[in-house]
């Protein structure tokens, strides 16, 4: 029997357009993808997640504090790929909108930075860890992600 | 029984966005519970400042995935309003089918893939047996058909691409509008399937509680009045009136109380509100489940959103197959200075929008009230009430009991977390 690859669907700061767009492309490709794919951490579908020993970990969203960077870098450690997934987490935007704002708006919005210690400006993935591959769009492009991850597929001998 | 007991729950799963439960037990007493939603703040609430109206739909779309068209929609509504552009009927028919393609897809994903697992005492879709192969099948069909008629009519079901302010870009073709209409009989009988399923159920937790939902004659989501079960009735555009802001210290979203008193938004309320207004073969099928209504318990919210999935069926099929859809004049998009008040159900509950705009088309500001962070206390209060009657199971049926009772009210953490702070100038 063929090895299955081993991935994470990870979310930041994000509305998780590309979670959804994931899930809906499970509409087709279900029973081909669960044999193909071990699923070891997907929180939206999932309640027993595991993030060690991944071959592929896709990241959507933007990182806006410092355990979100931590888990991003504890991600990166445990898969031997990373994609960054969407536009969030390609270019941080629309979710780094406050990276860009007026000193009356950011004094507005410092009691909730303080409060729920978030960083200073949100960071893209790549500003964060090493990226292997990116899948951009808003929601992510549902092609390029078919075509990402069959490439892994090929390339841990899966297929 | 535990007399003393500390949970902590993070990053619960199976929900759109993140939240974290908090629970202390001292000497047998709940001392303290606390349901904070953890998605980070993205700021829309400054960011649309200055914004041309024009292009707001588009960037509050991207408050949430799941329910973009919802946001989409109500921002349209609230724009249309504010510059005084009234939609034509094929444009509000339009923005039905919308709807009715968002509420399948987004409701089937929670049934079927969030709340099934609990039922089968599974963690997760993934680990169904080969018996419940033909369920994941009918999940995914219903999932699809509903994600299909998204984009026959609005051309994504995720950040959708036709709506307009005032008028739809383009218009389906007849094969297509023929093959959604084959799609959607198609999976009728699994949907009546799901509605038995979680008709049978035996998921019980009641606390009587108010209910509040915007009352549509044709059960569309879309116009109407808003009603709550102590028997108060609200224009669409005095919705705020009735509002009161609760700051959460530890939840990134606020918190509302309407008319003083906590109180829940949702599939549940419509049910319990308006059933007589569903689609009548929708009653006709359902006949038994619908006596379920009204109801305290919070679980058939799950039962409620399995209904409206008929209803969503139903009434696309009926407004497909009764209308011919046309190129039309589009209204003019005029840019002047006014204040535009937008209320709809999304899947989750009243959603509210009100706009402010200068003489440049240009948001002075804007205001949003999001359905989860509207359940917010009353989910809160629910768990501490339920603590006590779980205490004697052991640590981690506690644990999934809570997380069960969170999941049927259907969360959406992306949405609650848009942060609020009102300015009225």
């Amino acid at each position: 029997m063929r090895r299955k690859l081993r991935i994470g669907w990870f979310s930041f700061t994000c509305c998780e357009d590309s979670t959804i767009l994931f899930v809906e492309l499970l509409n087709d490709k279900f029973f081909e993808w669960k044999d193909k794919i071990d699923f070891a951490y997907f929180r939206t579908i999932k309640r027993n997640n595991e993030i060690s020993n991944l071959d592929v970990a896709f990241v959507e969203g933007a990182v806006s504090n410092c355990e979100e960077e931590k888990k991003l870098k504890e991600i990166r450690k445990n898969a031997k790929r990373l994609v960054a997934i969407g536009s969030c987490a390609v270019l941080g935007s629309p979710s780094n909108q406050r990276n860009f704002f007026d000193d009356e708006r950011l004094k507005e919005i410092a009691f909730i930075i303080e409060r729920f210690k978030l960083k200073e400006k949100v960071s893209s993935v790549s500003e964060v860890v090493y990226v292997d591959d990116t899948v951009s769009g808003c929601p992510m492009n549902e092609e390029t992600f078919v075509t990402v991850l069959e490439k892994y597929m090929k390339e841990f001998g899966v297929v | 029984m535990h007399n003393e007991l500390d949970i902590t729950l993070e990053n619960i799963s199976k929900t759109e966005g993140h939240a974290d439960l908090d629970v202390k037990v001292v000497g047998g007493k709940v001392t303290d519970v606390k349901l904070k939603i953890s998605e980070n703040k993205r700021f829309f609430t400054q960011a649309i400042r200055d914004k041309p109206l024009i292009g707001l739909p588009q960037l509050v779309s991207r408050i949430c995935g799941t329910c973009s068209i919802a946001h989409l929609t109500c921002c349209t509504e609230a724009a249309e309003r504010a510059l005084e552009i009234v939609p034509s009927d094929q444009t509000m028919l339009f923005r039905k089918l919308s709807m009715y393609g968002l509420m399948i897809r987004d409701h089937a994903m929670h049934l079927y893939l969030f709340v099934l697992p609990d039922l089968f005492g599974k963690d997760s879709v993934l680990e169904f047996d080969e018996s419940q192969h033909e369920l994941v099948h009918q999940a995914f069909d219903v999932k699809g058909v509903g994600n299909n008629l998204s984009k026959i009519i609005a051309g994504r079901s995720v950040h959708a691409t036709i709506p307009q302010i005032g008028s739809f870009s383009k218009i389906p073709k007849k094969d297509e509008t023929d093959k959604i209409v084959k799609e959607l009989k198609g999976v009728r009988s699994h949907v009546i399937e799901l509605v038995d399923i979680f008709q049978k159920c035996n998921f019980e937790f009641k606390r009587s509680s108010n209910f509040v939902v915007l009352t549509t004659k044709d059960f569309s989501f879309l116009e109407g009045e808003i009603r709550s079960s102590t028997g108060t009735k609200v224009k669409e555009s005095d919705y705020w009136d009735f509002l009161t802001r609760v700051v959460i210290p530890y939840s990134q979203a606020t918190g509302f109380k309407f008319e003083g008193k906590e109180y829940m938004v949702g599939a549940l309320s419509r049910l319990n509100l308006n059933k007589d207004a569903l689609h009548k073969d929708t009653k006709r099928d359902l006949s038994d489940a619908l006596k379920m209504f009204p109801s305290d318990n919070v679980y058939h919210n799950n039962l409620a959103q399995a209904i409206e999935i008929l209803h969503s069926i139903d009434h696309s099929i009926e407004l497909l197959e009764a209308n011919e859809f046309k190129e039309e004049s589009k209204p003019e998009v005029k840019i002047k200075e006014g204040q535009g008040i937008g209320v709809i159900e999304a899947p989750r509950g009243t959603l509210y929008y009100m706009l402010s705009v200068n003489s440049e088309g240009k948001i002075k500001f804007g205001n949003l009230v999001i359905p989860t962070a509207q359940n917010q206390i009353k989910m809160e209060n629910d768990i501490r009430e339920l603590i006590p009657q779980i205490l004697d199971k052991n640590r981690e049926e506690i644990e999934l009991e809570l997380e069960k009772l969170i999941r049927a009210y259907d969360p959406c953490m992306s949405c609650a977390s848009h942060f609020l702070k009102v300015n009225w100038r």
